[in-house]
């Protein structure tokens, strides 16, 4: 019998699929399997689809067994984020705007997905429209951390991020606008990428903040992360804004990371960064020296601008994003009193959430004539200052580290009434975001709270385009470490009652 | 230019005060593209409902819009051909708004950076109206409110491409503004931008209008839309100036024309208020992030330029100079294109320009305008420039008669053939010499005994009576000045 494909990574899964080992439909039933046991207690999928999958995984057995090349993803089970499109499946986006929303046509990078041999198996559970970071401003349900369920996997891209942690899947896709994947990898112990904005189509990925989204892959090791950006990377004529970007070639597979230099901002190691956190990050500065790195300090001196900036340009666009769940083409309509105004107010009132009518409210405001200079011009400005302290930055040193998220994952509810410090966690990934640059988060440790193990995230940041550097090193990292090997326990209690912060 | 100060406004005729118009206008012309601006649907009118539609201009989630580089292309030739000066670099802009026809909740336009700005067009008296700026901007779906208590949306014009063209306030009356249009659906038809067809609503046109004594300031302006014809742009225009005139000298503040926007009732021939400017939408306009800029190289501009065809202006000066025509026959035969090239054709092949002008912009047009024949427009007709100018040739050595020549054109229209086909066919030909033609002119000097007095006492254009009944005799076919030699003759050959 052979090994059971949760033991291997995608990369090994496609190798001994292609080598003619095993089958995509015994890869897909244990993953189907798996996701069946642990579902109860993480509640990370909105949809599986079981049977389009197993369909899918026939059609590649057929086609392996005819001689037909096999794709670098083949016969891998992955998860969508709920805000993807695939053609027929439901993307209600975590909303009830658009229930039973199924798109009529299937995202860019899911086809490059799909023509690679990945096979979806479900679409994940996310905050609404991706507006969160804990995964509690779902309509329809949140996913449990895997390394203790009574903890937020992190979010947006919740029920991704928990799919791969917990071994449901070995590869996820998420978006990631201000820290959505990278923060969710940190809370759940694996790699989360985003790319440099532009590299990965956005076609088919439902819009936030259309300046800052990107496609962003989850896995449990680098190597994954870099095989899925080979197979969803490049330009794409449906979307204008992604680009034909330098290929994602290892720049110094020969030397490690021997001579690099290593930017330690100030800024993301501030008095008040959790203790433990510090810890970690500490005790990953020294391994970046051992294995012959150069620890350089650098300033990004507008860090402290990031937050109130992100909130104001992504509420801006997701004001005119959303603009479009009127009730008149799709998802349920709530008639009003007749008049055309009543029925929009109607359906909008009734299918959104608060937090995504609180971010449509501060995005209408910021844009209205008469604050416009105010707000949304100022915060371009302070755009572009973010943009410069990293080129500034740049120019000393080939990465910047610091840890992911300010904490370790927190407690389902423990932030849910407070949207400032729930916006407060992504106070490092939203400087990254706004300035467009490609970021990865990997475990550097774990930490001890009330009896259960919670994974550390490092962010590894580069300049724009340098996505393969920013890949390399993190592979480097590594393999001279073991935290991305740990898994987290199984046969945790199943989630009692409702979830905390689920909405009726 | 011929108009003085003096001459110009609108003289109340209740205090004698001569009231000056200031007129401004926004004409929205749709772009003859193959398809939508934003996306690979078919740019196309009268299609099935909903069935130009697609992932894109029907707003679903995750779609996203591509500029479609041939509307751009036909902005820049009608920018070029206004003398318009195009930024090297420009962008999209959001329009925020809730409307059911408008699928994303946003229209993509341009807004602080438009892709030209200024330019004009000369009017016929040699004052120039200068354009502020065109941008390029996505059409809305249709709501069809007529179909009982629903509403109906159709998305087949939704991302359609179009382009505003915003004039300066610089016209004063509602004739300048029908001549500035006239103008501009001409360049806009010439350079292949659109087919200006206000019925089928490729072109559409706002009045920005205010008025104010001579001499004084300008005054709050009002917006009149619904406007779907030349025509009614010219009575709108004309009912506001009485209007807002009137309005101003009941001397109550409280009746003074406020900024507003007003809808014209053609059937009544009356503007209405629609809403006030505290109704306003405030559309929240920023750059449109699914869009890179717009950007324009100098390259591009200069082949573009080289590539525009010649504009009516400067045909119609060619046409007076080289062919010898009038102004207002130069004007006819180039307010349409197609019209121009068929003249120029025909006109080149026949050697006869001044009849190729007169036949085409008389008889061919009368053909082109009556309902009973199904051709429309020049590029329907079923026949090409070289048998209308067979015709000319036939015409001009006599073979047959002016009225011989509009049977055969009228057969063209109907059949198609060629012109010397339908002459043997119809039994057309000009019967110069004939003992036919004897026999006729005698049978019709029988019992006109007066008439023969009459030439015989020197009277001699009293013969022309009598041609008519022989045309008639010889169904068209003799040629009149022959006949009326033959009368003389037999008449002169008559005993006395």
């Amino acid at each position: 019998m052979s090994r059971p494909a949760i033991s291997l990574d995608a990369c090994g899964l496609a190798a001994a699929y292609g080598a003619g080992q095993g089958s995509a439909e015994a890869n897909v039933r244990e993953a189907l399997t798996r996701i069946d046991a642990l579902e109860p207690s993480l509640g990370a999928f909105a949809t599986l689809e079981r049977e389009r999958a197993l369909e899918l995984a026939a059609g590649l057995d057929r086609d392996r067994a005819a001689g037909v090349p096999m794709g670098p993803l083949a016969g891998v089970p992955m998860a969508l984020k709920a805000n993807m499109c695939w053609k027929g499946v439901e993307a209600h986006c975590g909303s009830r705007v658009l229930a039973g929303y199924k798109p009529p046509y299937t995202a860019t990078f899911v086809q490059r997905l799909l023509d690679a041999g990945a096979i979806p198996v479900g679409m994940t559970h996310m905050d609404e429209f991706a507006m969160g970071s804990s995964g509690e401003n779902s309509a329809y349900g949140v996913p449990r951390n895997p390394w203790d369920t009574r903890r937020t996997p992190g979010g947006s891209s919740s029920g991704s991020a928990a799919s791969v942690a917990s071994g449901m899947v070995t590869i996820a896709l998420g978006s990631d606008t201000g820290g959505s994947v990278r923060q969710p990898a940190a809370f759940c112990g694996i790699a989360g990428f985003k790319p440099t904005y532009g590299r990965v189509s956005r076609y088919g990925l439902v819009a936030f903040g259309s300046s800052l989204d990107q496609v962003s892959p989850f896995a449990r090791s680098v190597r994954d992360i870099e095989r899925v950006m080979q197979v969803i990377s490049g330009v794409d004529h449906a979307d204008s804004t992604s680009a034909q970007l330098p290929a994602l070639e290892p720049e110094f597979s020969e030397s490690g990371v021997r001579g690099l230099r290593i930017g330690i901002p100030r800024e993301y190691f501030p008095a008040a960064l959790n203790g433990d956190v510090r810890a970690r990050l500490e005790e990953a500065k020294r391994k970046w020296v051992e294995l012959g790195a150069t620890l350089v300090d650098v300033e990004l001196p507008h860090t402290e601008h990031a937050i109130p900036t992100y909130y104001v340009v992504a509420t801006a666009e997701a004001s005119s994003n959303l603009a479009r769940y009127d009730g008149i083409r799709y998802g349920p309509r709530v008639e009003g009193d007749g008049s055309l105004q009543s029925m929009f107010a109607a359906t909008r009132a009734a299918g959104f959430g608060p937090e995504v009518k609180r971010r449509i409210l501060l995005g209408t405001y910021v844009l209205s004539s008469g604050y416009y200079d105010a707000w949304y011009n100022r915060a371009l400005r302070v755009r572009r200052l973010l943009r410069q302290d990293f080129d500034l930055a740049f120019q000393k040193v080939d990465l910047i580290i610091g840890p992911t998220a300010p904490t370790p994952a927190f407690l389902l509810g423990e932030k849910a009434s407070d949207p400032v410090a729930m916006y407060l966690s992504d106070v490092m990934t939203a400087p990254v975001s706004l300035a467009g640059i490609p970021a990865l988060s990997i475990p550097c440790g774990f930490v001890e709270e009330a009896g259960v193990q919670l994974p550390i995230g490092m962010q590894v940041i580069g300049p724009a385009l340098a996505d393969a550097r920013v890949l390399h090193a993190g592979r480097v990292f590594e393999a001279a470490t073991e935290h991305h090997l740990r898994r987290p326990p199984e046969g945790q209690p199943k989630a009692a009652g409702t979830n905390p912060g689920v909405r009726a | 230019m011929s108009t003085t100060n003096s001459e110009i406004g609108y003289v109340s005729p209740k205090t004698q005060v001569r009231w000056i118009p200031v007129i401004g206008l926004e004409v929205h012309c749709q772009l003859k593209t193959w398809t939508k601006l934003f996306c690979g649907c078919r740019n196309e009118f009268g299609a099935t409902p909903n069935s130009r539609t697609c992932p894109v201009c029907t707003a679903q989630p995750g779609a996203l819009p591509v500029l479609n580089r041939e509307a751009l292309e036909l902005a820049l030739r009608t920018a070029l051909a206004l003398g318009a000066s195009v930024a090297p670099t420009s962008k999209f802009d959001r329009k925020n708004y809730f409307y059911c026809d408008l699928p994303k909740g946003y229209q993509i336009s341009q807004f602080d950076q438009p892709y030209c700005t200024g330019g004009g067009i000369t009017l016929e008296s040699g004052k120039r109206v200068r354009l502020t700026r065109i941008h390029l901007e996505e059409d809305a779906g249709k709501a069809i409110h007529d179909r009982g208590d629903t509403t109906l949306v159709d998305l087949n014009r939704a991302g359609v491409p179009l382009i505003e063209s915003v004039s300066e306030a610089d016209m004063q009356t509602s004739q300048e503004a029908f001549e500035y249009l006239t103008a501009l659906k001409e360049i806009l038809q010439y350079v292949g931008a659109s087919d200006c067809d206000m019925e089928k609503g490729s072109l559409r046109c706002d009045v920005n209008i205010s008025v104010r004594p001579e001499g004084e300031p300008w005054r709050t302006k009002v917006e009149l839309k619904n406007l779907n014809s030349f025509r009614n742009v010219q009575a709108s225009i004309e009912f506001e100036i009485r209007r807002q005139v009137e309005a101003y000298e009941s001397g109550d503040p409280a009746q003074f024309p406020v900024q507003e926007t007003r809808l014209f009732d053609a059937e009544k021939g009356v503007t209405r208020s629609m809403r006030r400017k505290e109704d306003a939408h405030d559309y929240r306009y920023f750059p449109e992030p699914d869009l890179p800029p717009i950007t324009v190289s100098a390259e591009r501009l200069d082949r573009l330029r080289s590539a525009l065809p010649e504009l009516p202006t400067a045909r119609r000066a060619r046409y007076q100079k080289d062919f010898g025509l009038s102004a207002y026959d130069a004007g006819v035969l180039t307010a349409d294109r197609a019209l121009s090239e068929f003249f120029e054709t025909v006109a080149r092949l026949s050697k006869l320009p001044k009849e190729a002008s007169n036949w085409i912009s008389n008889e061919l047009l009368r053909n082109l305008n009556d309902p009973l024949l199904p051709i429309r427009s020049i590029d329907e007709l079923p026949f090409r420039p070289h048998d209308m100018s067979l015709l000319l040739g036939m015409l001009d050595k006599g073979e047959i008669s002016g009225q011989a020549g509009r049977k055969v054109l009228r057969a063209m229209f109907e059949t198609g053939k060629s012109p010397k086909d339908l002459v043997a066919s119809l039994g057309l030909e000009q019967v110069n010499d004939s003992a036919a033609l004897d026999d006729w002119c005698r049978e019709a000097l029988v019992g006109k005994d007066k008439i023969i007095a009459d030439v015989r006492a020197g009277k001699t254009k009293a013969v022309g009576a009598l041609v008519g009944p022989v045309m008639k005799a010889s169904k068209g076919s003799a040629n009149p000045q022959v006949v009326q030699e033959i009368l003389l003759r037999l008449i002169a050959e008559m005993p006395s």
